[in-house]
């Protein structure tokens, strides 16, 4: 009988296999980040050590992801840029949720000509490319791994505001908010008590698959050079230094291009993961 | 019909006044200029008096509305000043720069239309006939069809552009030897390596939609209608789905146009593609405003071509915007 809707059986399958995916791949992320955390206890030499006897190496037993040009033992740099990359990161996420959910509140709730005004803003940042916009950005405040963070920031909050403002709209015509606002509740008590807690989900949602876009997006811009400087292991940058060893040690550019791929992958997964199990409606599609 | 193109035409000019005023502002609310970034380069301490000669000729030391008025006038007339650092015609440098960038946008959507819509159809077919088929080896061939184009697409989704642009480098160029490693000049041998870098990270992502897309409209109840009075599965497909589809192919299309146009700043860079992404990127080094300001524009001229050019062609795809157009216009 050809339908779509999924049998008892099938859906208590997909049930428990959507939870068992969330706890593998939750597992793999947090790996990887007990790896950031102890990064420097864990690397077999020391990042920063030149050794120019030992430089452009293949990989062997000694050096598994072989040595760059200064002698730098690239298995090292990698697992150190780990916590540069994924930190920062996780930074830039946290930063944009907070700042894109603030601004979808607060528009959402006053709405009016400051909403207008800042809905219209957010229009242009969507519209535009978000990195050639971020390399202006970082272009104008300079280099830096700060000023790369803050450029992606002012480009990438659109998405949570517009969420953050759609969620709250719908939130605000409820029953249980008017309810609440009749019992007395101060509007901050309203909107940190009533309306957060509501609106979340989705937002820790996008959040999530957030993370693998945006470890992309500063990897691309510190591989241009706007981003986090040599000689700080990061893996855009190692990138963009080990680039001309290409045709002799290629692996010296596929470590840190791995170590991004497999961390990108990692977090996509466990954003797919967490966004199946908040909402199983989703799976089907994507 | 006409009056609603002149309106969304007009409605997009504020956008475009917008657009060229923050980034003028952006640009000079940076610590840094043109004139400290050319004299750092010298090496020696240079006075203030030089700086302020040098700022003065540059008109860098009027009001900032004094300049932006001056310089959107000059724009309007086709001046678009001088480039700070090489001293060349700012409009000269960027026009030479285009067709690089058009030739490798034009190559690398024509690619990912060709390799992304036809994947993301079959992966969505496969899908529901993973489910509906009737024996069950037909089943298994079809989910694991719908797994494995699903699985590239995830893999193309979590590569940075820049790794796979090394990566086909390195085995295309370097290991094979069937291309040069860097173009010489713009040809089309030149522009395989990054027409493919970009369609991988293009097709990866659209064909997640386009599959979505077809997935939603699969599930309609007209396509079960079709198929119970006895239409052939690919006549529902060609003449019904795809045609509905087709507006979220386009709207997907018309942003990425968008983008590919503002040229791809690391992949022009990595391969050394002389348009006006890698232009912009040499420019926001070099802190040349002239430069930067004429990208800028550029990419707001982009922006709101391209939004004015979907608009029209929902006009022409679907006729439920034209009705809804039509009856707006009537009232």
């Amino acid at each position: 009988m050809p339908t779509s809707e999924p049998t008892i059986r099938e859906a208590v399958i997909r049930g428990s296999s959507g939870k068992t995916r969330l706890y593998v791949f939750g597992a793999m992320a947090a790996l990887l980040i007990v790896v950031a955390i102890f990064a420097e206890s864990l690397c077999p030499c020391d990042p920063y050590l030149q050794n120019l006897d030992a430089a452009l190496q293949q990989p062997s037993a000694a050096h598994i992801f072989g040595t760059d040009r200064y002698g730098r033992d690239m298995l090292s740099r990698v697992v150190a840029g780990s916590r540069v990359s994924i930190f920062s990161t996780f930074l830039l996420v946290a930063i944009i949720t907070t700042l894109g959910t603030a601004i979808g509140v607060f528009c959402g709730w006053a709405r009016g000509r400051a909403d207008h005004l800042l809905m219209r803003v957010s229009d242009l940042c969507l519209a535009f490319p978000g990195l050639v916009f971020a390399l202006a950005v970082a272009g104008v405040l300079g280099g830096g791994l700060h000023n790369a963070i803050l450029a992606l920031a002012a480009v990438s909050w659109p998405k949570y505001a517009r969420i953050a403002r759609s969620q709250t709209l719908a939130v605000r015509e409820t029953t249980y908010l008017k309810a609440a606002r009749l019992a007395g509740c101060s509007t901050s008590r309203l909107i940190l008590k009533h309306i957060l807690p509501n609106i979340a989900g989705p937002i820790l949602v996008t959040a999530m698959l957030d993370v693998g876009t945006m470890m992309m997006e500063l990897a691309g811009l510190s591989f241009l050079g706007l981003g986090a400087k040599p000689p700080t292991p990061e893996w855009g940058s190692m990138m963009s230094e080990t680039r001309g060893l290409l045709q002799t040690v290629p692996w010296a550019v596929f470590a840190p291009g791995t170590a991004i791929f497999a961390a990108v992958m990692v977090f996509n997964l466990l954003g797919d993961a967490v966004r199946d199990w908040m909402d199983p409606k989703m799976r089907v599609k994507s | 019909m006409k009056h609603y193109v002149l309106q969304r035409f007009l409605s997009l000019v504020p956008v475009l006044l917008g657009i060229t005023f923050l980034s003028f502002a952006l640009m000079r609310l940076a610590g840094s200029d043109a004139i400290t970034e050319m004299y750092s380069g010298v090496g020696a301490a240079v006075s203030q008096e030089t700086l302020d000669a040098a700022r003065a000729k540059l008109g860098l030391d009027r009001p900032f509305l004094v300049q932006y008025f001056s310089w959107l006038g000059n724009m309007i007339t086709g001046d678009m000043g001088k480039s700070f650092v090489s001293g060349k015609d700012v409009l000269d440098t960027f026009l030479s720069k285009l067709p690089a960038t058009l030739l490798l946008a034009a190559t690398s959507i024509l690619l990912t239309v060709a390799v992304s819509i036809p994947l993301g159809v079959i992966s969505a077919v496969a899908h529901q006939k993973a489910q509906t088929a009737r024996n069950a080896s037909a089943r298994s061939a079809c989910s694991l069809l719908d797994a494995v184009v699903r699985l590239a697409s995830f893999i193309g989704n979590s590569m940075p552009n820049f790794f796979v642009a090394l990566l086909l480098m390195h085995f295309l160029a370097i290991r094979l030897g069937w291309l040069p490693v860097i173009a010489s000049g713009v040809t089309l041998t030149g522009a395989v390596m990054p027409t493919l870098t970009l369609t991988i990270a293009m097709s990866a992502k659209y064909l997640r939609q386009v599959r979505a897309a077809v997935l939603d409209e699969l599930s309609k109840d007209y396509v079960t209608g079709a198929k119970a009075r006895g239409v052939a599965d690919g006549v529902i497909l060609m003449k019904s789905v795809l045609r509905s589809s087709l507006l979220t192919i386009v709207t997907l299309l018309a942003l990425s146009v968008g983008s590919l146009l503002g040229g791809t700043a690391i992949v022009e860079t990595i391969f050394m593609w002389d348009g006006v992404g890698k232009l912009a990127v040499d420019a926001i080094m070099m802190r040349d405003y002239p430069l930067i300001q004429a990208y800028v524009v550029w990419m707001a001229i982009i922006y709101v071509g391209v939004n004015l050019a979907a608009d029209l062609l929902y006009l022409v795809l679907d006729p439920r915007v034209r009705l809804e157009v039509e009856r707006n216009a009537d009232v």
